[in-house]
């Protein structure tokens, strides 16, 4: 039953853009039958999710012939599965929301229908790789996603840089499906059949690659340093409601793929967690450092996606190694912490992008240093930023927090209960965790400061405007929901344990539950006191400084040292702000400063710019690639640019085929 | 159980009176090493009554944040309060993994006193600011990894427990690791709550202050609460430094108060003695201090390992 509700909802949601196509580009009516269709689908797999969540159903699911060899299209909708539908189904859907007032079609006659075309297309080709049990079907989904996703991405291509960005992003994607090609291949020589569930033995080496090429898959997806050379482009150049599905929900597919795979084996060798667990750690702390490094709002977001990731990676590390050695409660804690992050990332990266989106609406730029003091024109999109902002840092009573609790007291547990080295190994992970929650607390500080607080730098961002309802109550959901998980941390614990009992299912029995092992009680009461505590502090402060005769509010200038003639340029920027941080992940960051400033006693007007690349991909595969390109350049006189050459070689290939074939 | 209440009630009340007594304390340590009598032991008490009844003034560049920067901070730091165990006595609210829960809970105040700085639109502010960010990334791997080798070394996870009367016992196995420790969470001590080396409480240079010039657009009662709010974020970090270091827990329950008052106010006496003897680093050279900070918190966990 589960099953064919959430198939119902993949074809609703596949086909919610095709009618626009047949309307005409000047109304709006596509757009809202669009949006008919995906309400549709997202409840009809909504409820399918939630019924799967509460009580899984047994195997298979559904089964049904298909004509493809070795195909079948079989799905089941486990616990694991259904959080990730859940998330695919709820982002798409607030999205589709802000996207009738962010990408109106009156406004956007050339490519509105394009966008909400492909828009359903990749959201049904999730839904379907995460319930699919078929190497095929999984696939199937993997590549219309990709495809899908470039054709999004790449929504306004008569920008050149735009398709630049959607180059390196079907590059990598192709990289990884060749990837993920060889992986099923594997697995289907370990296995003998084309269907995806375990149990299958870890300890050979044909298991090995079958991690190995499955992470390199995964992580190119997912985003994993430094794997993750397509995300900041991509993210940056789509549009803002796409940038949040994206960075929300695809690419949690690769989180997706890799949990899924490492389900089927119960023992991993210990090396399997080891791997996740340092890549993580090297994503979490890189990301956020370049993230700190950017001016551009989007890139930002989009680096500090990488930065969850290691941290989602973090917690899935912790439960592979915890299966290794036979811990339930690393598995538990790591597992639980890591899916709980999927949701909240979700949610909380959602929001910021929204926000974001709204802002680049409104003032029709990206660019930080050029806003300013937004927060007095668009306080709904200020507030919901702010939530964002609180909760990817992981501050309580929100719900970053309550993820990042439970992979610390994961690393915790392994830390005063281990032994041998794998003690000292957690303990430095946390605290490489603390140093990630303290660098994306300097990051968010600097971007909420320089975006929407202290004076405008700019006309745009004086002039700016608040957004319309379309587009500020979807942030207003999901700001609601990170306030809820963080307070309700109770409510999530048994649906975490259902979905670790789904991962492996061998130990389902012995797993304890994570309400038990942690302190998710406590927290949701902490928060709620700490909730409590602020209304009342800032009541009484409120009403002090009412009562008091002579407060004087908005009607004077900040203090500056007695200056007469302050100005909106004297502020800190983002790039000030950062500047030390920078400084100090100078060896990984490479920031390039452009024309020196004022020089001599007399300067005369100049310019200055200062910008962070991407070290992966501007140091290391772009000249890389030129590199290569300029090695086989004496290959260059076989492109002879005349199609009689192009015939003759046709023509040779065929005789050399014909006498190697008519010769055996 | 009343007696259990009145403990309770006691220790939210010693939580919430004590704490200014130490500013004092260290104001009182820094004039007898400068050969004044200086101001009186509960001056900070009467700074923040008369800052209570004063009026404010508030910027036009500024916005809800700017007023609910004190706010956040005193709730983070009074809940902080609460998690922390005082003497040998447990903490109001303990469970496992709190330490992790209290240093959150710092860095959300740290976070909105941030964006409050920020949302007055001056340099001073911004600079501040910049600088608190920079130096929080430093100290927090110190202060987790010096929490870290205390759960180790006495094998729970709550600090309640790691503080509480197994102390004494793990002194015996561990205590190289928890000298070196206590010097580390010494530091992030002078770090957090802007004391010399770090920061210059009492500088009237806003290009030479980090904490003090966050909070310089405040004043009247937003200011009061910050000055609270401050002087219960250092007896925080005192409490957990003095029961470290005088792990004693005589019988009855007063002497208990009383050593626990006792060496808080000697770590006061230590703070205001570093304050005295010490210049402030040069900006550039505060990273090398707090990365200092971090490798003695490494060399306490690396001590543990058999």
């Amino acid at each position: 039953m589960n099953e064919w509700l959430v198939v119902g909802g993949v074809g609703l949601a596949a086909f919610s853009g095709l009618p626009g196509l047949f309307i005409k580009r000047e109304s709006g009516l596509g757009e809202r039958i669009a949006l008919a269709l995906l309400t549709l689908a997202t409840a009809a797999a909504g409820v399918g999710a939630v019924r799967a969540l509460m009580a899984p159903s047994p195997e298979p699911g559904l089964a049904l012939r298909w004509s493809v060899p070795g195909g079948m299209f079989r799905v089941h909708v486990d616990a694991l599965s259904a959080m990730f539908l859940v998330q695919v189904f709820l982002l798409s859907f607030l999205g589709a929301v802000y996207g009738l007032a962010y990408w109106k079609q009156a406004e956007h006659p050339d490519n509105g229908r394009k966008l909400r075309l492909f828009y359903g297309v990749v959201t049904a080709a999730m839904a379907l790789l995460v319930v699919a049990r078929n190497a095929f079907l999984f696939l199937a989904g993997w590549e219309i996603m990709a495809l899908a996703a470039f054709l999004l991405i790449t929504t306004e291509d008569q920008d050149k840089r735009v398709r630049e960005v959607g180059y390196i992003y079907l590059t990598a994607t192709r990289i990884g499906t060749l990837c993920l090609f060889a992986m099923f291949a594997a697995l289907f020589a370990l296995r003998g059949d084309w269907n995806l569930e375990g149990p299958l033995d870890g300890r050979s080496s044909l298991a090995g690659g079958v991690f190995l090429l499955g992470f390199v898959g995964f992580a190119l997806k997912a985003g994993i340093m430094p794997f993750h050379v397509w995300l900041p482009g991509a993210h940056a150049n789509a549009p803002s409601h796409v940038s949040a599905v994206m960075s929300g929900v695809l690419i949690k597919m690769g989180i997706y793929g890799l949990v899924r795979v490492t389900s089927f084996f119960p023992s991993p060798p210990f090396w399997w967690g080891g791997v996740v667990l340092a890549f993580g750690i090297a994503s979490g702390i890189l990301g956020v450092a370049f993230a700190i490094g950017q001016h551009d709002i989007k890139r930002l977001l989009a680096y500090h996606s990488v930065e969850n990731i290691g941290i989602i990676c973090i917690g899935i590390g912790l439960a592979l190694v915890g299966r290794t050695l036979g811990r339930p409660e690393l598995v538990v804690l790591g597992l639980a912490g890591g899916l709980l992050h999927v949701w909240n990332h979700g949610l909380f990266k959602a929001l910021l992008f929204l926000s974001a989106g709204s802002v680049l609406h409104a003032t029709g730029t990206r660019e930080i240093d050029r806003l300013g003091g937004v927060l007095k024109s668009m306080p709904r999109t200020g507030l919901a930023f702010l939530v964002g902002a609180t909760a990817i840092c992981g501050l309580p009573p929100l719900n970053g927090f309550v993820s990042e609790l439970l992979i610390y007291v994961g690393l915790f547990h392994a830390t005063v209960s281990g032994s041998g080295t794998l003690w000292l190994v957690s303990a430095f992970s946390a605290a490489g965790l603390a140093l990630i929650g303290a660098l994306a607390v300097a990051c968010f500080v600097k971007v909420f400061g320089a975006v929407f607080l202290g004076e405008a730098r700019s006309e745009v961002a004086r002039s700016a405007h608040e957004s319309n309802w379309r587009m500020t109550a979807p942030m207003g959901v999901l700001a609601s929901l990170c306030l809820f998980i963080g307070l309700g941390s109770l409510l999530v614990g048994p649906i975490l344990d259902r979905a670790t009992a789904a991962w492996a299912p061998d130990l389902a029995a012995a797993l304890p539950r994570a309400a038990t092992l942690a302190p998710l009680a406590a927290i949701s009461v902490l928060g709620v006191c700490l909730v409590v505590v602020l209304v009342a502090i800032g009541g009484w402060l409120h009403g002090r400084t009412r009562a008091a005769a002579a407060t004087v509010e908005a009607m004077v200038s900040t203090w500056g040292c007695g200056y007469a003639a302050p100005s909106s340029r004297m502020q800190y920027t983002s790039s000030s702000f950062a500047e030390m941080l920078v400084g100090m992940f100078r060896w990984a960051l490479r920031p390039q400063v452009h024309p020196p400033g004022p020089r001599g006693i007399f300067p005369e007007p100049t310019r200055f710019a200062s910008h962070v690349p991407d070290t992966v991909l501007d140091g290391i595969l772009l000249p890389g690639g030129r590199a290569v390109g300029r090695g086989f350049r004496w290959l260059r006189f076989l492109q002879a640019g005349s199609l009689h050459a192009y015939l003759l070689y046709i023509l040779a290939t065929l005789v050399w085929l014909l006498v190697w074939h008519g010769g055996r | 159980m009343p007696g259990k209440v009145s403990d309770t009630v006691i220790q939210a009340i010693f939580i919430l009176v004590f704490p200014p007594l130490m500013l004092g304390v260290i104001t009182k340590t820094k004039a007898a090493f400068a050969g004044r009598v200086g101001a009186p032991f509960l001056q900070p008490y009467y700074d923040i009554w008369k800052l209570l009844r004063k009026s404010s003034v508030f910027s036009r560049t500024t916005t809800w944040v700017f007023r609910a920067g004190p706010v956040v901070a005193v709730a983070t730091a009074i809940l902080a309060g609460a998690l922390v165990p005082i003497g040998g006595r447990s903490a109001l609210v303990a469970f496992q993994g709190d330490f992790i829960v209290l240093a959150y809970l710092l860095a959300l105040g740290r976070f909105f006193t941030m964006a409050a700085a920020l949302d007055t639109g001056s340099a001073f502010e911004g600079m501040g600011a910049a600088r608190e960010a920079t130096f929080a990334c430093l100290a927090e791997p110190a202060l987790v990894l010096g929490l870290l080798a205390l759960a180790r070394a006495s094998g729970s996870l709550s600090l309640s427990s790691m503080l509480g009367s197994t102390m004494p016992l793990s002194w015996t196995r561990a205590g190289a690791s928890f000298v070196l420790v206590a010097t580390a969470l010494f530091i992030v001590l002078l770090a957090e709550n802007s004391r010399i080396p770090v920061d210059d409480p009492n500088t009237h240079l806003e290009l030479t202050m980090i904490h003090e010039v966050m909070v310089l657009d405040h004043g009247g009662p937003a200011l009061g609460l910050i000055l609270y709010g401050a002087s219960i974020k250092l007896f925080v970090f005192a409490a957990v430094i003095a029961r470290l270091v005088l792990p004693v827990s005589p019988g009855s329950a007063w002497a208990a108060w009383g050593v626990a008052a006792v060496s808080v106010l000697a770590v006061a006496v230590v703070i205001g003695v570093v304050e005295s003897t010490m210049a402030r680093l040069r900006l550039t050279h505060i990273p090398s201090l707090l990365v200092a900070a971090c490798l003695l918190s490494a060399f306490g966990i690396v001590l543990l390992v058999k």
